[in-house]
């Protein structure tokens, strides 16, 4: 096979691409769509939550300790409540995603024993919500108390305060989390289902028949059915970083050059996918059925991208270690976000580059020269 | 050969030659096997057992060869329906080592007739225009063999009268033409013949010799109420067999054994008096319904 005949195929894959508006839809905009929906709509984050406040505001504590909260840029104050009666009210109506309810002479107690009585109620309805909620505001009445025993004694009393920092993601956004995974889910549902659907709609028509008839080598066919997904893949490998980088302020701390080549690693491993669904599968229904289903769903349950996967039990853990996307989307969150360089990858790298081996290896095998 | 699929015997021991540069078609009804005939000579398949061979080449062994020798143009459409014309023919023409500037003087007479429409998507030709793309893109690295698979079916019969004299045509520039039909009308326009059914050949030779290999007579009878008269017909003694022939019946009878004058009388004496019936020669289908009959019974 000359370059010209792998040429002309790999052309005549892109006018494929390009005539069918669907393909180029779902191509182009997926990856803006998913960075978009899962950064504003599926956020985790808890952002301007409302705190109704419970107590006597012209005790000069309490007033301080609301005045820290309400300018805390996560917090804002939904109102001052007359009694503890009302919070039930004020969160049956979705006024108040939490509140703080400040004991009886709060400011005298505090500063003669040091011992005064505050009380954050969260709306537990949804509990992952009032659980970050609630440790923010106690976040901050804890530094306004140490504020205050600094402010009178003039030193630090003798006391342990943990100070929490989350080390790569201060303000703990999710967008570090699913940026990385958004990414491997997108450069594999592109690349297997794109090929796979593609090689199988060519058994349909009957011209692949004619292409196995062809003095080309089946190898090169396939080899010319891939091209073109790969670069589509790296158009979209850049715009979701730039979406990443400048839409949801991630940090590219690493090497973009080593981020690069473990997608193009991984995007192998997927195209190699792409091509064993393809002769597993007789219609181009049952290969987007078997991409769709069958590899992105473990792929966002076992991945890591929705849940953490060393809270699943043991057999499941061991099902994820065989998920390229996984060892992917570890890959992206240490080069992008931890800054790591090669030497500290190189593990995931090459169990990542076995699979994308022995993937394509298989691949090739199984793509017979004849029918059936 | 032979090759079966699970519990299907697809081919059942088929045994053929064809020479060079003729048109040798392959006629027989849907399901007779043809289409697997075809994909395991143009080396898409294997055979169970047996062998070909294709300008001295072994299908097996030497098929990567082989598949720079042939053309094959297989049943359905199958080109590019989202390519244009021209696209359609740069691609295959590439992929087979050549260019369409090289190889226009092959094809001119067959492209010139698309070249108009050399901008259009091919889904968007009609059935006689995709079947001369087809041809075409069968044609453009100027085989030695052309393998055509049901190449009329679907296609109208201006079309197909057509297509079998650009057959005719790309004989005389020396190319072998296999070519398998379902219409035994095509049949005479074959050079040889080989009448195919349920995956055993039940006839060869060209098509006059098979024509005179025919041991009836054939009376075509026409009648008023054409579907009691063919019930009736094929009671009277010496009828070998009758079958319903578009507007007429076609009934072979035993010379030796009875004659025109007495089966219009029996007809007329079962209730078909204005039975007409006339002494025509017999086509290939009658040829292949008498064999497919004879070979039934063995």
């Amino acid at each position: 096979m000359t370059m010209k005949e792998f040429l002309a195929s790999i052309k005549k894959e892109f006018l494929h691409i390009f005539r069918d508006r669907r393909t180029i839809l779902i191509v182009m905009i997926m990856p803006v769509v998913q960075i978009i929906l899962f950064g504003f709509a599926v956020s985790t984050e808890v952002t301007r939550a409302r705190i109704a406040f419970c107590g006597d505001i012209s005790d000069p504590v309490v007033r301080r300790t609301i005045d820290r909260i309400e300018s805390n840029r996560y917090l804002e104050s939904a109102g001052m409540l007359q009694s503890p009666s009302g919070i039930t009210e004020m969160f049956r109506r979705n006024k108040a995603d939490a509140a703080v309810c400040f004991g009886r002479n709060f400011g005298e107690e505090y500063l003669s024993s040091g011992n005064a009585a505050i009380k954050i109620i969260g709306d537990g309805s949804d509990p992952n919500t009032a659980r970050i909620i609630t440790s923010y505001v106690s976040g901050v009445i804890q530094q306004e108390q140490q504020d205050i025993s600094i402010s009178m004694e003039g030193e630090r009393k003798s006391s342990m305060n943990p100070v929490v920092h989350l080390m790569y993601n201060p303000a703990m956004k999710s967008s570090y989390n699913f940026v990385p995974g958004v990414m491997g889910l997108i450069l594999m549902l592109i690349c297997s289902m794109m090929t796979a659907v593609s090689i199988v709609r060519e058994k349909e028509t009957g011209t692949l028949e004619l292409l196995l008839v062809s003095p080309v080598k089946p190898l090169w066919v396939i080899l010319s059915k891939l091209m073109p997904y790969l670069a589509l893949s790296a158009v979209n490998f850049i715009s979701i970083l730039l979406l990443a980088h400048y839409v949801m302020e991630v940090p590219v701390n690493g090497s973009i050059a080593l981020l690069s080549l473990s997608a193009l690693v991984f995007v192998v491993a997927s195209l190699a996918i792409g091509i064993l669904v393809s002769v597993i599968s007789s219609s181009q229904k049952t290969a987007m059925l078997i991409c769709g289903m069958g590899l992105t769903m473990p792929t966002m349950i076992f991945s890591g991208i929705i849940f953490p996967c060393e809270s699943m039990p043991e057999v499941l853990q061991w099902f994820s270690d065989i998920i390229p996307a996984k060892w992917f989307i570890i890959l992206v969150k240490k080069i992008m976000i931890q800054g790591d360089g090669f030497a500290s990858v190189i593990k995931e790298l090459s169990i990542l580059a076995g699979m994308a081996g022995v993937l394509l290896s298989a691949s090739i095998f199984s793509f017979r020269t004849r029918l059936q | 050969m032979s090759k079966s699929y699970r519990q299907v015997h697809a081919i059942k021991g088929i045994s053929l030659d064809v020479g060079k540069g003729e048109i040798f078609g392959l006629i027989g009804p849907d399901g007779a096997g043809k289409t697997t005939l075809f994909r395991i000579m143009t080396t898409l398949m294997l055979a169970d057992s047996g062998y070909g061979r294709i300008c001295g080449l072994d299908i097996v062994k030497d098929y990567f060869k082989i598949r720079r020798l042939i053309g094959y143009m297989p049943g359905r459409f199958s080109l590019y329906q989202d390519l244009s014309v021209k696209e359609n023919l740069d691609f295959f023409a590439t992929m087979f080592g050549t260019t369409l500037r090289e190889s226009y003087g092959t094809i001119k007479e067959i492209y010139s007739q698309i070249e108009p429409f050399r901008d259009r998507r091919a889904g968007k030709l009609s059935g006689g225009m995709k079947q001369k793309l087809a041809l075409c893109c069968a044609l453009v690295h100027k085989p030695s063999v052309l393998f055509l698979d049901e190449p009329t079916t679907g296609v109208d019969a201006v079309s197909r009268k057509d297509f079998w004299t650009m057959l005719g045509r790309i004989r005389q520039s020396g190319v072998t033409v296999f070519v398998s039909t379902p219409y035994m009308d095509e049949a005479s326009l074959c050079d040889r013949l080989a009448l195919i059914k349920d995956g055993e050949i039940i006839g060869t030779g060209t098509p006059e010799q098979i024509i005179r290999q025919y041991p009836y007579r054939i009376l075509a009878v026409k009648g008023r109420n054409m579907y009691p008269l063919l019930k009736a017909l094929r009671m009277i003694e010496g009828v070998e067999s009758c079958f319903s022939f578009g507007d007429a019946h076609h009934l072979a009878y035993r010379p030796d054994r009875t004659c025109r004058q007495t089966i219009l009388a029996e007809a007329a004496g079962m209730g078909f008096p204005d039975c007409t019936a006339k002494e025509i020669a017999p086509g290939i289908e009658d040829c292949f319904m008498q064999l497919s009959k004879k070979w039934g019974k063995n």
